[in-house]
């Protein structure tokens, strides 16, 4: 019978809600400034990510938010020099712990990836591989930056995550195979291979989507407990806005490419400032409130990012794009500071007049209640 | 035949009655070592007409193995399924016939359940050509009329599947689904592919056809807070069982199995920020190959006691009330960010669930 949670029985039952600060303290450990990913395809340039910019500082998470299209996993793979280098056109800046990754050699980014910055998938049986056993990945994971490891000091190494992440009888589990394991297992021995070489930076995308919700809990648990002990910067893109609320202290919402809305957890979930944010949050179903009331969706489709809308390219699907006249339809709308520190909205529509309009028909529908 | 006329939605009798509702798949592993998957086993339930009754539960619970049962798409092991006084339960092919005109289903994948090479109009035409009906005013006017009650766009008959968003395509399931003007549907997991603002207008166009069509669902859902939103009644599942099942308020705010409970606080919740106070379940579902003696939940539970191992607990409302639950220890009170009901410290339980501080 297995013993589920033995492992981290042993770690700190709280999640400190804010996690101290340790080391750095000289500045975020990534930062994205100005960052464009564009592919070309028969059909047209496609702009996956168009001029984006955030921090991530160690010991803190930060939660990119949006729908499929909006450009949340592309930005993330740029990090991580995951994309096609003959098909895409990256510009801005990508900065880990110092150094500059845009334009920096592949064998340099490769280097870099796995060991200072690790990427957990959303399907862990498609990122693991089926014909090798679990404990072997992991243990080539650790001997790809410590050539020096030997196989007995890198298999104990990758029995150690297993252990660490929550997997009972860790040595026996090692020489499994990723069908052996169920779908939360899976996923905790991809996240022991994300940080076997201890890495910085992880990036989750969609990291419990699979996941039943009782698995979704303790893979999200254990991502916290991991960034308390670790002290590691954490990018979660994610489209549940419940699983930001639970583990983010920033959020980004992105929509066609682009940020529409930054700032800290509680301000973008709490204070909203962009109407596709309101839409979000009006739209999701609400474990509380009247559940006769009718949800309050976002009309439309979202865009292809082949042909985005001009302008603002919410501007089809929002209820007040005709409060400025034309303005919508034809400018872009530059992410402006909303009065708030670090709270940054990319709407035409004046602070005042969104504070009332969210009061008058939002604050007081579905979950952004 | 039209269905959707003369429902009264109060004090009937069950459109739908499900006794004793079973699936075993045989399996086999090794040399000549047959097993039984016991994926659904033994479900009682009924649905009254013009009502949705919602099926929860987390994946291998058996809540689309039991939707494709009620559509006939798998034959059950055992038990029996009464369709508006029929007992339908081994219907042949032909006594299926008129029934399926009266049930129909839609699809979690919107992209797999239609037929590419075929134009939307020939899709939602199918079930009427295969069942030889001509609506008054012809087959092409009522597909413009079903394309119109989904809210699509009337003209776009002549498209086809991958011109359309998912969204749009999940539409072109309901339509086809409401063709013969059925009086229930199964719906199993119809919005659960789809991003979350399109999710919303999904559920909404559904709650409006129950409303205008009075049309009783089953939906299917591992999605609690959607279910709560079209669901008049609730059953939550586990390992192939029932284990409470009870008008929505009672599920949802005062549940008393620890499983339901447990499911509850585990939703992430939008309203609130930061790590919630939340009952911590350890483990995994066990495998329905070989399920835990006595109370399936017991190797998770914690307040799993002796009794738990050795006897199963029936499925019996407390409380007098349309509230049943399989429980020996049912918990009673609200759920709440406060007083999530979960294991309070005591860790004598093999299972180690833990509470986590707020």
């Amino acid at each position: 019978m297995d013993r589920p949670e033995s492992a981290s029985s042993g770690q700190p039952e709280r999640r400190p809600s804010v996690p101290e600060q340790q080391r750095g303290t000289d500045g975020p450990y990534l930062r994205v400034s100005d960052l464009r990913v564009r592919f070309d395809t028969e059909d047209g340039v496609v702009r996956a990510v168009d001029g984006v910019s955030f921090a991530v500082e160690r010991g803190r998470t930060l939660g990119i938010v949006g729908e499929s299209g909006s450009g949340k996993s592309v930005t993330s793979l740029a990090i991580l020099g995951l994309h096609n280098a003959k098909r895409t056109a990256i510009s801005g800046e990508i900065s880990v712990g110092g150094r500059q990754l845009v334009g920096l050699p592949e064998e340099e980014v490769r280097r870099l990836r796995g060991r200072d910055m690790a990427m957990i998938f959303q399907d862990p049986l498609s990122a693991l591989h089926p014909y090798y056993t679990v404990g072997r990945q992991i243990a080539e994971a650790y001997r790809v930056h410590h050539p020096r490891a030997g196989k007995r000091e890198a298999k104990q190494r990758a029995v150690d995550m297993l252990g660490r992440v929550g997997i009972p009888q860790p040595a026996r589990r090692f020489d499994q195979y990723p069908h052996e394991f169920s779908g939360g297992m899976r996923q905790r021995a991809m996240i022991a291979m994300a940080l076997v070489n201890d890495p910085d930076l992880l990036i989750a995308d969609e990291p419990t989507t699979a996941l039943d919700v009782t698995v979704q809990a303790q893979i999200l648990d254990l991502l916290a407990d991991l960034q308390a002990e670790f002290h590691s910067a954490i990018i979660l893109i994610t489209h549940d806005l419940g699983v930001v609320s639970q583990v983010a202290d920033d959020v980004l919402v992105m929509y066609g490419g682009r940020a529409v809305e930054q700032g800290g957890v509680e301000q973008v979930l709490r204070r909203p400032q962009h109407p596709y944010t309101w839409g979000l949050l009006s739209s999701v179903p609400s474990l509380h409130g009247d559940a006769d009331a009718d949800l309050v969706p976002i009309r439309g489709n979202p865009p292809s990012l082949i042909n985005l809308p001009s302008g603002c390219a919410f501007h089809p699907r929002c209820r007040y794009a005709d409060r400025n006249g034309d303005r919508s339809r034809t400018e872009v709308p530059e992410l402006r500071p909303t009065g708030e520190e670090g709270h940054l909205a990319a709407c035409h529509l004046s602070v005042d007049e969104r504070t009332r309009l969210y009061r008058a028909d939002i604050a007081d529908v579905g979950v952004a209640r | 035949m039209n269905g959707t006329d003369d429902q009264p939605a109060a004090e009937v009798e069950p459109l739908l009655r499900v006794r004793g509702l079973s699936k075993h798949f045989p399996v086999r592993s090794g040399f000549r070592n047959r097993s039984l998957v016991r994926a659904v086993d033994g479900l009682d339930f009924d649905v009254r007409p013009g009502e949705t009754l919602g099926l929860v539960g987390e994946s291998g619970c058996g809540k689309t193995t039991t939707g494709r049962m009620l559509v006939r798409l798998l034959e059950p092991t055992s038990g029996t399924i009464e369709f508006d006084g029929r007992d339908i339960t081994h219907a042949g092919r032909r006594e299926l016939r008129p029934l399926r005109q009266n049930l129909q289903i839609i699809f979690q994948d919107p992209y797999a359940s239609l037929n590419p090479r075929h134009t939307v109009g020939r899709i939602i035409a199918m079930p009427l050509q295969v069942n030889g009906i001509e609506p008054a005013g012809g087959t092409k006017a009522r597909v413009r009329e079903l394309l119109e009650i989904v809210g699509l766009n009337p003209e776009h008959y002549n498209r086809y599947p991958h011109e359309f968003s998912g969204g749009q395509r999940q539409r072109i399931g309901i339509a086809r689904a409401l063709a013969l003007r059925p009086k229930l549907i199964v719906a199993d997991e119809p919005v659960s592919a789809l991003d979350v603002s399109i999710q919303a207008q999904v559920i909404n166009l559904l709650r409006e056809l129950q409303r205008d069509l009075g049309l009783a669902f089953v939906f299917i859902a591992h999605d609690l807070a959607v279910v709560r939103h079209f669901s008049q009644r609730v059953a939550v599942m586990y390992l192939g069982r029932i284990v409470e099942i009870g008008d929505r308020t009672d599920i949802y705010e005062r549940p008393q199995h620890p499983y339901t409970r447990a499911l509850l606080s585990a939703i992430p919740d939008v309203t609130k920020l930061g790590p919630a106070g939340r009952i911590r379940l350890a483990g995994d579902v066990p495998t329905p190959l070989d399920p835990p003696s006595g109370c399936r939940f017991r190797t998770r539970c914690w307040k799993a006691q002796d009794i738990c191992a050795t006897e199963e607990p029936a499925l019996v409302p407390r409380s007098g009330g349309n509230q049943a639950t399989a429980c020996h220890f049912p918990e009673s009170g609200p759920v709440g960010p406060d007083a999530t009901g979960g294991p309070r410290g005591d860790g004598s339980v093999g299972a180690s669930v833990e509470e986590v501080a707020r």
